[in-house]
């Protein structure tokens, strides 16, 4: 899993950058939960824990801990994927207040 | 050994013979050929290779760059229409740093729909980040896979090989194809400095911000400027091995003449013949035919129009609003040099229009009575 809270990389010259951009932590330190409009919500009462909602996250932000899917907010961009794909219907999009 | 193929084929063999590891295209006319035989050639066995089938050019290139960052050796050809639909993805190889090889069938765009030689469709795609090798002969196009694998690896920048559509793709020459051990020798295996496995996942080509992406762009430059030494230096070797020198131009009767055409692809040789024929009327021609567009080649330009009082640039192509793109080119390699001859820019051959030594002589004729290079867009054989 990603680490949290990742500290940007910045180089400080052309040369000590790899020749294929990659690895350099944009993925990480880039919080693109902050683009969120809905959020998923998972009731859990419902959950067949099959990983259907894990498989299909495009981001990766879901999960899995103790067998339970649990979404991961500071990347989760909202786009409704898992809840479009969850056999149980038991993910709900929620609207953000913000 | 000898063979007799067309330039398609050569295509192919270039690409058996480099070992190449996985394979994905689209075909379109008149490049089908090329992948047709080797689709046969994986699965007969005669190369152990994947070939990846799929529904564009688009997928095509998507799917080389996903093979060539997991560290495999990859070919693909193209033409026209279908090189330009993988635009896209030609920028995210160049700037992602791919070095995938690909052949490319200079077919004139549409509309009108055309399946005939013209240059447009590769020039398009000049800044996407691609060297490119325009072939004169199938003997040279089968050299070329070679060597091109050879230094877009070593550089980490893909390469196109590009012959014209027909007048080579589809013409049979023979072709002295190289002996597997030599290639071999002359092209191990590639082995990637970085690539994507599961034992080290890796995210690559991802969001890059503006204090990262001029250096990118700087060291693509910077290692793209390498390559015509490197070009020489692969080329040399392959000579060594294989008694065939690999250059950046391929200069005809330069060295005393008075008047040259500037030449690329299959015009370049019939340039040769049209040289010999106005030599023997008392015109002391050459032909300086440029093999390499990108990067391209500067020092070898200046070093031939430094010597000639007079040259015509001849295009099988026209960048609307600025005329022949290798006359542009040319002209900027030699501005503000001292020493350096009027230049004239021709447009012929479009959609397929045959270049002949006759309309090498009407250039000829055209040039040599013009005393200054001139602004106007000179075409040949248009019907007025
Ligand atoms: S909403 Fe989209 S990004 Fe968020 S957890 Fe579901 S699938 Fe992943
Ligand atoms: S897809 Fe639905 S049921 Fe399956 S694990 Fe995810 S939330 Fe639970």
């Amino acid at each position: 899993m990603r680490p949290k809270k990742a500290k940007k990389i910045v180089f400080k010259s052309a040369e000590e950058m790899p020749v294929m951009i990659c690895s350099v932590g944009h993925q990480t330190h880039n919080l693109t939960g902050a683009w969120r409009n809905i959020r998923p919500e998972i009731d859990r009462s419902k959950c067949i824990k099959c990983g259907i909602c894990w498989k299909f996250c495009p981001e990766p932000s879901i999960e899995v801990v103790d067998e339970w899917p649990v979404v991961d907010y500071d990347y989760c961009k909202g786009c409704g994927i898992c809840a479009e794909e969850c056999p149980a219907k038991c993910i709900v999009m929620v609207e953000e207040q913000r | 050994m000898k063979k007799v193929m067309m330039g398609n084929h050569a295509l192919s063999y270039g690409a058996m013979l480099s070992r190449a590891q996985v394979i994905s295209a689209y075909p379109i006319t008149p490049q089908t050929q090329v992948v047709e035989l080797l689709s046969e050639m994986c699965s007969d066995g005669t190369l152990n290779a994947q070939f990846i089938k799929v529904e564009s050019e688009h997928s095509a290139m998507a799917s080389c760059i996903g093979a060539s960052v997991a560290g495999a050796r990859t070919f693909t050809a193209t033409s026209s229409q279908g090189l330009a639909l993988m635009h896209e993805m030609l920028h995210w190889a160049g700037g992602g740093r791919h070095p995938i090889v690909m052949g490319n069938v200079n077919r004139s765009m549409a509309p009108g729909w055309s399946i005939w030689a013209d240059q447009n469709d590769s020039l398009s795609q000049r800044d996407t980040g691609w060297m490119q090798f325009y072939c004169a002969s199938n003997q040279e196009v089968v050299d070329t896979v070679i060597q091109a694998f050879k230094v877009a690896e070593a550089l980490m920048i893909p390469a196109m090989v590009i012959l014209d559509a027909f007048a080579l793709s589809h013409t049979y020459e023979v072709v002295d194809v190289p002996d597997q051990g030599l290639v071999d020798k002359y092209l191990p295996p590639f082995k990637p400095a970085i690539k994507l496995t599961p034992a080290d996942p890796r995210a690559f080509g991802g969001l890059t911000g503006a204090e990262h992406y001029m250096e990118l762009r700087y060291k693509l430059e910077t290692d793209m400027e390498k390559a015509p030494a490197l070009i020489e230096e692969t080329g040399r070797e392959f000579g060594k091995i294989f008694g065939r020198d690999l250059g950046l131009v391929d200069p005809y009767r330069c060295d005393d003449a008075d008047f040259i055409f500037v030449t690329s692809g299959t015009a370049g040789f019939t340039a040769r013949v049209a040289v010999d024929e106005l030599r023997k009327s008392g015109v002391k021609a050459g032909n300086l035919r440029i093999k390499v567009f990108r990067p391209f080649p500067f020092e070898r330009v200046r070093e031939v129009l430094g010597k000639v009082k007079k040259a015509a640039v001849v295009d099988r192509n026209c960048s609307y609003g600025a005329g022949g793109i290798f006359y542009q080119e040319v002209k900027s390699a030699i501005y503000g040099r001292p020493g350096m001859p009027p230049l004239i820019g021709y447009i012929a051959g479009l959609g397929g229009r045959d270049i002949t030594t006759d309309s090498f002589k009407e250039i000829a004729a055209d040039a040599m009575a013009k005393d200054r290079a001139e602004e106007e867009i000179v075409w040949i054989g248009v019907k007025k």
